[in-house]
């Protein structure tokens, strides 16, 4: 596991039906390109977040293919519709095989 | 096809909004997270003959990147914050202590040190930086391993304690103990150097919002440090900047730490008073 990786998400607490809310994501992470070395002279491998997604209860909202030359710290800002009160699900996955994840919920008021 | 053109119309709509937000945040200045406000000009100190005014460095970035530091989710400065607050508590070294165990009060302790240095320590008998109290509390207290000047863990932690003086004018003395070296700060600004023959003032005084090839040049002012600069998606230090003006001048840089980079990060600091502390500013 990469680390100091730390997932951080904004989103409204609250929302009415309906609206759309604009959400920030931003996971703090090396994204080590698999092109440097060492002090040795090895390879270092590739260890980037592959995928990013977002579900809403359950059910995908988005997803983005992340590949190489994307920068350290990905960050992305999207809408989405709220129809109901429910968990916002949020999910990285890193070629090591870790898959970092984050909740946050919306209330309806 | 007809998906395809609301996508276009909603992304279109996306970027009319955001350039939207950022003119309206001109507008207002500088105002971060919609709550504080900083003051990103000033008049000059009365020390400065040749500037009536001075600006913040965000002045003259472009307004994208400008908004970058309007909301601290969105400046990635924030994520070395975020590393140092860990660090806080982090016990390292002989004495079994982190920063938490003497300032129990956490970072916030530390509001308004930023505005005042560097300044004169009496017990040291020289002129200190934040790193140089930062690495006092490592050896002494600590006994664990001082941090290099620029190391990423030492300018999160210059970060964190900057912070915390969000909002307050900078503040040095220039008078008393530090006269001196205060002066000597000066001459260097204005000492021409390097293979370019330049000065800090030929381009940072004589041409500030003048294009320096695609880029703007400010005024040199250090209200913003330690800076997240786009260019090394890191943290940058006062000194570690003084050191890539001087190489971009081809002059022999100065060692981080060194007198002479304390002395002009004294005077340059001076010439920034009345400019807010910024936390943590984002420039190119």
């Amino acid at each position: 596991m990469a680390s100091g990786v730390k997932p951080r998400v904004k989103v409204p607490r609250t929302a009415a039906v309906g609206d759309v809310i604009t959400i920030k994501t931003l996971i703090s992470h090396k994204m080590e390109s698999g092109q440097r070395k060492d002090k040795e002279g090895n390879i270092i491998p590739q260890s980037i977040i592959n995928t990013f997604s977002c579900d809403f209860n359950g059910q995908n909202i988005m997803s983005v293919d992340l590949s190489g030359a994307v920068s350290t710290n990905p960050y992305f800002q999207f809408e989405a519709t709220v129809p109901e009160a429910g968990d916002f699900t949020f999910t990285w996955n890193d070629d090591d095989g870790s898959v970092y994840t984050e909740t946050k919920s919306v209330k309806i008021g | 096809m007809n998906n395809m053109t609301s996508k276009h119309a909603a992304v279109l709509a996306t970027v009319a909004a955001m350039t939207l937000g950022a003119g309206v945040a001109l507008a207002q200045g500088l105002v971060i997270n919609g709550e504080v406000t900083l003051t990103n000009e000033a008049p000059a100190a009365a020390h400065l003959e040749n500037l009536d005014k001075v600006y913040s460095g965000w002045n003259f970035r472009s307004i994208e990147t400008q908004a970058l530091q309007l909301d601290d989710f969105d400046n990635p400065g924030m994520i070395f914050v975020d590393q140092a607050t860990d660090q806080w508590d982090v016990v390292e070294g002989g004495a079994d202590e982190s920063c938490a165990s003497c300032h129990e009060g956490g970072p916030e302790e530390f509001a308004g040190l930023r505005v005042v240095l560097p300044r004169w320590n009496e017990d040291a008998d020289a002129l200190w930086s934040m790193e140089d109290y930062i690495n006092n509390c490592r050896t002494e207290r600590m006994q664990a391993e001082a941090w290099k000047w620029s190391e990423s863990k030492m300018t999160a932690m210059t970060a964190l304690i900057g912070l915390q003086s969000r909002g307050m004018p900078v503040n040095v003395a220039i008078d008393g103990p530090v006269a001196d070296i205060w002066a000597q700060g000066k001459e260097l600004y204005y000492t021409r150097v390097g293979q370019l023959d330049m000065s800090c003032s030929n381009c940072h005084e004589d041409n500030y919002d003048v294009m320096i090839r695609a880029d703007h040049l400010s005024q040199g002012q250090t209200n913003g440090f330690p800076s997240y600069r786009l260019k090394n998606a890191k943290l940058n230090s006062i000194h570690g900047r003084f050191k890539g003006c001087m190489k971009n001048i081809r002059a022999t840089p100065y060692a981080e730490g060194s007198d002479e980079f304390h002395a002009l990060e004294l005077y340059v600091a001076s010439r920034g008073n009345g400019l807010s502390v910024e936390g943590t500013s984002v420039r190119n």
